[in-house]
């Protein structure tokens, strides 16, 4: 497939003295631009042997006994910029607890680990490229930055499609979280239909009485180019 | 008026952070028991044809200082030229929490067309807003043919995609993320 060049307008800058960390980690120099070569039109593929029964369940996966939190369905679809689903594709997410705090030694935040709570879960999307996680809502939490920043509520995604060129790791904020426009990170993005495109609004065509609320968040990776007349070039 | 398009754009990358290994390689940060492994902990099998290498680097920030909290994914062909099948080439490796070091065990992979061997990167961290695209290419070959390699404009940062030979199969590559001897970067 013939990567269609990333628009990089849609993206977050690379050097946001906002967000501190950006600021060493940032490179100076241009990017150097050419086209997508083999090593970027193909990437790995994983089959749906990789995932265990309650992958994509963050509630039970960890100890079998459920996790504190508000009970949520994430579901939403991959497609391409040429609005064609992304079967087969991996989508990974992690998220701190209930509470804002994750499991990680570095993370000192006051509020405690859920014992039952891991903070990971994954899965595969299906021939349409929808995918569905059953999860808690994520705690907003403050993090060293400015002197008061916090992080809205998040949850991370990293995701395959079908080329090494398509990439990506995101995150998924909610619809109407008053923190999403105070934030940093979000704000390392200058176009703010790209922000609006990783908010996810209440689903409640989804959600299950007595049981979750849902939330819905479509993934657009890069597209491919689509020709008869394709001229194919080796190397660059 | 026209005709809309109907494309859609690209969702926009955020960073990793610095829990990226809680969802990525979560049994590396003490995570057990969801997953039976970490995704990408060899890029293939031990009894794989060809030439077995180890490559090790480091990941620097404009001041100098190794990145901690990195990770690093890397795909590439075997040593016949073949990418794939399956997850096969792909190898995921999380930077050491106290050295910073990364490791890849890996057979060479052949040229492709005029391409010299290369094996592709992505590199995403906390402070890195959109994963960053480099190459690995090996001291020793012939590079006057590759296509990126001969276009660069400023030739005299080719060495910084060069991994350095440092015995019979093994290599150096560190990359810097900023300032002096800055690693190319690719937007391809
Ligand atoms: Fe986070």
């Amino acid at each position: 497939m013939t990567l269609i060049p990333r628009n990089r307008g849609g993206h977050p800058v690379a050097y946001a003295p906002g967000y501190k960390s950006s600021v060493a980690r940032s490179p100076k120099l241009a990017l150097i631009s050419g086209s997508a070569t083999p090593s970027e039109q193909t990437g790995p593929v994983f089959g749906h042997d990789l995932l265990g029964k309650l992958d994509s369940n963050l509630i039970l996966n960890f100890t079998g006994e459920p996790a504190i939190g508000e009970r949520i369905i994430v579901h939403g679809r991959v497609l391409d910029e040429n609005a064609r689903p992304v079967p087969g594709a991996l989508v990974e997410v992690w998220q701190a607890n209930a509470g804002g705090r994750y499991r990680h030694k570095k993370d000192g935040y006051l509020a405690p680990l859920d014992p039952n709570f891991g903070g990971c879960g994954r899965t595969i999307t299906g021939e349409d490229g929808s995918y569905e996680f059953l999860t808690i809502r994520p705690g907003a939490y403050p993090w060293p930055n400015g002197p008061n920043d916090w992080r809205p509520m998040h949850i991370h995604f990293s995701v395959f499609g079908h080329s090494f060129g398509q990439r990506l790791i995101t995150q998924m904020y909610f619809e109407g979280d008053p923190l999403i426009p105070l934030c940093p990170i979000v704000k390392t993005i200058p176009d703010q239909s790209a922000v609006d495109r990783l908010v996810a609004p209440l689903d409640m065509s989804r959600a299950m009485p007595l049981d979750c609320l849902a939330y819905k968040f479509d993934i657009v990776l890069r597209g491919s180019r689509q020709t008869m007349f394709e001229n194919k070039m080796e190397g660059l | 008026m026209v005709q809309p398009l109907n494309t859609l754009t690209e969702t926009a990358s955020q960073t990793a952070g610095p829990y990226v290994h809680i969802g990525c390689t979560p049994n590396f940060v003490g995570i057990e028991g969801i997953y039976d492994e970490d995704l990408g902990l060899v890029p293939f099998p031990k009894d794989e044809p060809g030439e077995h290498i180890t490559i090790t680097g480091t990941i620097l920030d404009g001041t100098g200082t190794v990145l901690r909290d990195v990770l690093v994914e890397s795909w590439q062909c075997n040593a016949e030229g073949t990418f794939g099948p399956g997850s096969r080439g792909f190898a995921r490796m999380p930077s050491d929490l106290t050295t910073g070091i990364w490791t890849l065990n890996t057979v060479k992979p052949a040229a492709v067309g005029k391409q010299s061997p290369h094996i592709a990167l992505w590199i995403v961290a906390r402070g890195i807003n959109i994963g960053l695209q480099t190459r690995i290419y090996f001291e020793g070959d012939d590079h006057s043919a590759d296509p990126l390699l001969t276009r660069l404009e400023h030739q005299n940062r080719v060495e910084t995609l060069i991994a350095k030979k440092t015995g019979d199969n093994s290599y150096q590559f560190d990359i810097r993320l900023q300032g002096e001897g800055e690693t190319v970067f690719l937007d391809l």
